[in-house]
């Protein structure tokens, strides 16, 4: 018969919805409502992994985010897989396939484990620092090894169909957690006309009423929960999201949830609707209403499977109808964890006894105890476990009054499961995201949020209350105090009814001692998903490491996906009575985000695939696209960068393009450049001063190269700026440098020079441009232009005219960047492609051909020009480029670069510049970034004397051209440098001239 | 993410509209030509980097384009206030 | 400069023209090619979200302090509406509408084939300093409407849309998806997003695949 441990009636399960599942191959039963966690332990399953480090088998501990074993691998197909899902948090549903991450072959008999003895020994903490990082070539073997062994979930390697997105979100009011505190604070922050998110881990909301067996309003907690629920849903402006794990509470309250809307219903998301959503939340106030978790204590051999937390075993029964064994043994260190003996005695199985580490307990739960007949054995704890697969008995010893020695004789008591409570830990993760640090609470027992900076409050466990009746009383008082912060009317919310229980004091105890010294004891384990034992703690705190923070680091405390969820208090604790000093002073370890792992698809939502990035086009694109173009990205931008025909390779496209274009005439579309509209009667002044070339008397109707330096005197962008008006300009920038130029135009102006009379405007995208160069460029624009004189001393080099070109009214400039006769023609770019396309109809009789970005910087690189950002690299002057042409000294304001270029280092001999390289086998082509060196045979590390910027194979001139830095190198005209390469190959070159072709400038004159 | 106040706009908007600019109140000498190596070295290279108050300058990039300053404490992120451009701080670092 | 254009005391001094050319040439939208016709007209029967380009208009920049006094006339004579002055807003006058931008930027829509007849008589109109610039190619506007759009705009802006926050009439320019956009709010379920041409392709790809859950109608 499955489901062993099943119920007949109780919990929130629906036992008229069975469902079927698979975990490690085998099929099992559970009803709707189960999570994957309650389902196992209701067919008895007790081994749910092996042990990241021994081996060791072990079972489920916890029932929510805390558990630290039941890490499972899911999917029924290689694309849904998904690792790392914990039990105890994924919804069952019909089909769920899933199986344990670790263990090879298998979780039951597993090869590790085998040898697992030998491996406790091999492997102390430090054990990866020690052994495996030297030597470090192996490690990647290691790993490997270690990962198949142990296990730590494994990615997909299909595609994962499913739909992901983010969505974003504001709020008055963020509550995380929709327990009882979070329901309050919720409810009278709604009832106020706040805006109110609240979200929750679980599939439902109210929290640990969910499992409890408290009353609210003389009725069941969780019919309580249903009102509220109810009204909140009602309420237009609050918004609730089960199923949402707040995973990260960032600056000025901006909160990342991951909710999970398809996860729970089946292995692939249904047709049309979205797996998981990340919500971007910003609130004005938060309330973090995230409860507490429960401290398992540690004793030796407490990760037997069969050993868990109190209050899951409570979870279990209460919310699950699953009682995950037949005769408990509870040790606890106060009186809340004696409801789960009630509650397991009410299941109708065993109570062996309770456990209770303090010599007097006095309290109601321990009295109804009591009654019952469970035997109490106080001022004791247990010591030991015995079972491998499963608890089969513990050993139980009288303990001194702190707790810290056994003092009494050893009792052996049979039983199969173990529950301990050490305590509650709030919390406090999201609250050390926002930077707060956690400070101790004695008399919650735990570390508790600090002051925070944020706009937030905080209510119920998270504070370190656990009473039902204060509980709900600081969650209605986080709601008062947001409404009165966000200056809305208070409104009325009583107090539901709940009986008050009286308690004994709680003894603040985390590690039970053995009759043997820690190190010689059997493995006490205080964090279960890397393997870290007390005696682990022990040893590094004497190997020196004293900070926490090195303990944590040096034994992997904390570092599983659970981040320590259960055992860093533990740990703190050991670690503090090692030292002698008390928690505090020891210090905490913080959190940071994710809360619980979290899908990449998530994180990535819709920006993935074809919106990974922004593609920008031109108004020519398709044209592109239908003649073969392929494209490169510069910046977003996808631009042509060769059209290959007929089968050619890149390079014979190439030579193609290039030879047409200095024969005939080649075709570029250059609408990406930057294009800047500067008007105001002092936009010559400004251009002055942010330019390094004089701007005064560039008249209307002409253009001008100019180069952009920073303070340091470095340029960083370049282009052509065309006087359009007496106070009108428009100015070019590199393609990636568009809005860099922009801002820091917008930077001068703002901060430095606002008295100027000047405006920009960006019209990047409003202009389509098209640059013809060429031989025949002339003639092919006379057949569609009509209106512009074209002769040559009429429409000079570096003028530009108005006129209509295809019929549409076009700025044409006669400007030039292959140094060929060239026009740039610009229109509307609604009417780019009628333009373009009109010139190939006029232009196939000149055999017009289009070029891309390549063809463009070969035919600039033979006539010297440089690009910004491929021959610079913010560490050249102008004069380092050799184009103090274009510095003007004579300015009288002192322009951007003026200075900086006047600098000790930039004026010093030797610097970099700027040279031709013609190799010595005019076939062979350097590659770019290759360093030059004087000597081959001088030892390494060889001074070198400049890198290759630019080089390619130029068809024109049948040889390999290229521009590089050569330290001194305008004065080293003629002499030989060596580029040795990484593949042995040493290439010889001569400095020359960067300008290679017509060193006139006949051609661009004609 | 921080939540920025621009002066301009109005109101508060997300980090991501912005572009932080650095240090804010670093006029260019008004004398350039006449400023030592170490002068304009200090101009161009030099900042605070302040455990604590720090004023920055921010730029609206996706809304209305202007330069404004914020005073922010760099330990907790906190903005103290924000002003525009050719303002003083209020808040200052104490000593 | 073109001698066609009158002789305004701006000729000289900045270079306005006419950009539309005279005879019958198909101007293209930044959307043209994704054939937004043709998708209209084989459209599902109902959605959450209905999408439209409002394409081909006339886009111009105005830029000018709200202390010269002409400037704010002038725009307010030529347009027919004041300027707004309060951030984030924005005003329409029949066919005209204006953004604010900036305290010291607007952005006026007009139809295409005002916009150099209203450059010239903003110019003719307006004393000081001040920029008008055409920018009627560089962008376009797309317009989302239907019970789902907030939703959509949700998945897609950092921006509070919450009634409260963004009242028909705000404007705000933001990040969108991850290129950018202006987002006004020009009803209670319409929305406008005037975006740069070279990225409304992008956008597009990007409102299609953020409506599919809510069935996205694209309208001619």
């Amino acid at each position: 018969m499955s489901q062993k441990n099943r119920l007949q009636s109780g919990g929130r399960v629906d036992r008229s919805k069975a469902l079927t599942f698979t975990y490690n191959g085998r099929q099992y039963k559970g009803y709707q409502g189960d999570s994957v966690a309650s389902a196992l332990l209701a067919n008895g399953v007790d081994i749910v992994a092996r042990s990241f480090k021994y081996s060791r088998p072990r079972g489920i501990v916890a029932a929510g985010a805390e558990e630290p074993n039941a890490v499972l691998q899911l999917g029924a197909t290689e694309a849904t897989q998904v690792p790392n899902v914990r039990a105890t948090q994924q919804e069952l549903y019909n089909g769920l396939v899933c199986s344990a991450t670790n263990g090879w072959p298998s979780v039951e008999s597993d090869w590790m484990g085998m040898m697992g003895k030998l491996g406790g020994k091999m492997m102390p903490p430090g054990f990866y620092y020690k052994t495996f990082m030297f030597p470090q070539s192996m490690w990647p073997t290691y790993e490997k090894f270690i990962r198949k062994a142990a296990g730590l979930g494994r990615a997909p390697t299909e595609r994962d169909e499913d739909e992901y997105d983010i969505v974003n979100q504001h709020c008055d009011l963020m509550v995380v957690g929709a327990g009882p505190a979070g329901l309050m604070a919720a409810l009278t922050a709604a009832r106020s006309g706040a805006r109110v998110i609240i979200a929750d881990e679980q599939s439902e909301f109210g929290g640990h009423l969910l499992s409890s067996r408290e009353r609210i309003e003389g009725k069941p907690a969780a019919e309580w929960v249903a009102g509220i629920v109810a009204e909140l849903a009602k309420l237009p402006e609050v918004t609730m999201l089960p199923r949402s794990v707040v995973n990260g509470y960032h600056d000025h309250n901006f909160l990342t949830i991951n909710e999970n809307r398809t996860d729970y219903m089946a292995d692939k998301a249904p047709e049309g609707q979205v797996r998981q959503r990340m919500h971007r939340v910003r609130a004005h106030w938060v309330v973090l209403a995230t409860g507490a978790h429960e401290r398992p204590l540690v004793f030796g051999n407490n990760d037997v499977p069969g050993c868990m937390v109190a209050s899951a075993v409570s979870t279990y029964i209460n919310r699950y109808g699953v009682v995950p064994g037949n005769k408990l043994v509870l040790m606890t260190t106060n009186d809340g964890a004696y409801q789960t003996a009630l509650d397991w005695a009410d299941a109708g199985r065993e109570v062996v006894a309770v456990v209770d580490t303090r010599s007097n307990p006095q309290g109601e739960r321990i009295e109804a105890v009591r009654k019952r007949g469970i035997k109490v054995i106080t001022g004791s704890g247990v010591i030991d476990v015995q079972g491998k697969k499963r608890v089969s008995g513990v050993s139980v010893a009288g303990l001194d009054a702190k707790g810290e020695k056994v003092t009494g004789n050893v009792q052996q008591l049979s039983c199969d499961t173990v529950a301990s409570s050490g305590g509650w830990s709030p919390v406090v993760h999201l609250s050390c995201h926002a930077g707060v640090r956690p400070v101790w609470s004695d008399e919650a027992i735990g570390f508790v949020p600090g002051p925070s900076v944020q706009n937030q409050l905080i209510a119920g466990g998270i504070s370190g209350t656990y009473a039902l009746d204060k509980v709900l009383a600081e969650g209605a008082k986080a709601g008062q105090e947001a409404v009165a912060k966000l200056g809305l009317a208070a409104s009325e919310v009583a107090l539901p009814n709940v009986r008050k229980v009286s308690e004994g004091t709680p003894m603040a105890l985390y590690h039970i001692p053995h009759t043997k010294p820690t190190s010689r004891a059997p493995k006490q384990f205080v964090d279960y998903q890397n393997d870290v034992t007390a005696a682990g703690i022990e040893l590094a705190t004497r190997e020196g490491f004293e900070s926490i923070e090195h303990v944590k680091r040096y034994t992997a405390m904390g570092f599983g996906t659970d981040q320590g969820k259960l055992g860093n208090i533990n740990g703190m604790a050991i670690t503090a009575a090692v030292l002698g000093k008390s928690i505090p002073e020891t210090g905490t370890t913080v959190f940071r985000p994710n809360y619980t792992p979290i899908a990449f698809g998530a994180i990535a939502g819709r920006n993935c695939g074809p919106l990974f990035e922004p593609k920008r086009f031109t108004a020519m694109h398709k044209w592109h696209v239908e003649n073969g173009a392929e494209f490169e990205d510069v910046g977003q931008w996808k631009r042509p960068w060769y059209y290959p025909k007929n089968g050619e390779t890149m390079q014979q496209a190439l030579d193609r393009e290039c030879v047409a274009t200095r024969e005939s005439v080649g075709i570029l579309d250059a609408s990406t450049l930057g294009k800047i509209d500067i008007q105001g009667k002092d936009a010559r002044e400004f251009l002055g001063r942010v330019y390094t070339n004089a701007w005064a008397k560039l008249a209307v109707g002409k253009c001008r190269y100019g180069l952009m330096c920073g303070e340091d005197g470095m340029v960083f962008d370049d282009g052509v700026t065309s006087c359009l008006g007496e106070n009108h300009f428009v100015m070019t920038t590199t393609t990636g440098g568009a809005a860099h130029v922009m801002e820091w135009l917008e930077l001068y102006h703002q901060t430095e020079w606002p008295e100027l009379e000047v405006y920009f405007t960006s019209v990047t995208d409003h202009w389509s441009t098209m640059t013809i160069s060429g031989p025949n460029s002339r003639k092919l624009l006379s057949e569609l232009c009509d209106d512009i004189d074209l002769d040559k001393d009429s429409f000079k080099f570096m003028d530009w005219r108005e006129g209509t070109v295809a019929g549409v009214p076009a700025r044409v400039f006669r400007i030039s960047f292959t140094g060929e006769l060239s026009f740039e023609i610009n229109v509307q770019a609604n009417y780019g492609l009628h333009v373009w396309e009109k010139l190939f109809e006029h232009g196939a009789k000149y055999n017009l051909t289009p070029y891309g970005t390549e063809t463009m910087h070969i035919l600039r690189a033979e006539k010297g020009f440089i690009i910004a950002g491929q021959d610079t690299d913010g560490s050249m002057t102008p004069i380092d480029l050799g184009m103090s042409w274009c510095v003007s000294n004579n300015k009288p304001f002192s322009y951007i670069g003026k200075r900086g270029m006047a600098r000790e280092d930039c004026v010093r001999e030797n610097r970099k510049q700027m040279v031709g390289l013609k190799t010595k086998d005019p076939k062979v082509v350097l590659p770019e970034g290759a360093q030059a060196v004087a000597d081959t045979k001088q030892p390494i590390p060889m001074d070198l004397l400049g890198h290759v910027s630019s080089s390619y194979w130029s068809a024109n001139l049948n040889r390999s051209v290229a521009l590089g830095f050569i330290k001194g190198g305008l004065d080293r005209m003629g002499e030989t440098v060596y580029y040795p390469l990484a593949d042995g190959r040493v290439i010889e070159a001569e400095i020359c001239s960067p300008i290679f072709l017509d060193p006139k400038g006949e051609r661009q004159n004609v | 993410m921080l939540h920025i106040y621009c002066p301009h706009c109005e109101e508060l908007r997300e980090e991501e509209e912005f572009h932080c600019s650095g240090e804010a109140h670093i006029a260019r000498p008004l004398d350039p030509d006449n400023c030592t190596d170490a002068e304009w070295g200090e101009y161009i290279f030099f900042r605070k980097n302040p455990r604590g108050i720090q004023h920055e300058m921010w730029y609206h990039t996706t809304g209305c384009r202007k330069f404004f300053n914020v005073t922010r404490d760099t330990q907790t992120y906190e903005i103290k206030e924000v002003y525009k451009i050719g303002e003083q701080p209020k808040v200052v670092a104490e000593g | 400069m073109s001698e066609a254009i009158a002789p305004e005391k701006e000729v000289t001094n900045v270079a306005v023209m006419n950009q539309l050319p005279s005879g019958a040439i198909r101007a293209e939208s930044p959307l043209h090619h994704a054939e937004l016709d043709k998708l209209a007209a084989r459209n599902p029967r109902g959605g959450g979200v209905i999408l439209r380009e409002l394409k081909l208009l006339g886009h111009l920049t105005l830029r000018g302090s709200q202390d010269n006094a002409s400037f704010m006339a002038g725009c307010a004579e030529v347009l027919g509406v004041a300027l707004p002055t309060k951030p984030l807003t924005s005003v329409d006058n029949g066919s005209v509408s204006v953004r604010w931008l900036s305290p010291d930027e607007w952005l006026a829509v007009v139809p295409m084939d005002q916009a150099f007849e209203i450059e010239r008589s903003l110019r003719a109109a307006i004393e000081g300093h001040f920029q008008v610039v055409n920018g009627s190619g560089g962008q376009t506007i797309i317009e989302l409407s239907g019970p789902n759009a907030v939703d959509v705009l949700k998945k897609s802006t950092i921006l509070d849309l919450h009634p409260s926050q963004f009242p028909v009439g705000k404007v705000a320019g933001s990040v969108f998806a991850k290129a950018s956009a202006l987002v006004r709010r020009s009803g209670e379920d319409t929305w406008e997003l005037v975006v740069r041409r070279s990225f409304a392709d992008y956008i597009w790809l990007w409102l299609q695949d953020a409506s599919r859950e809510y069935g996205l109608v694209v309208k001619a």
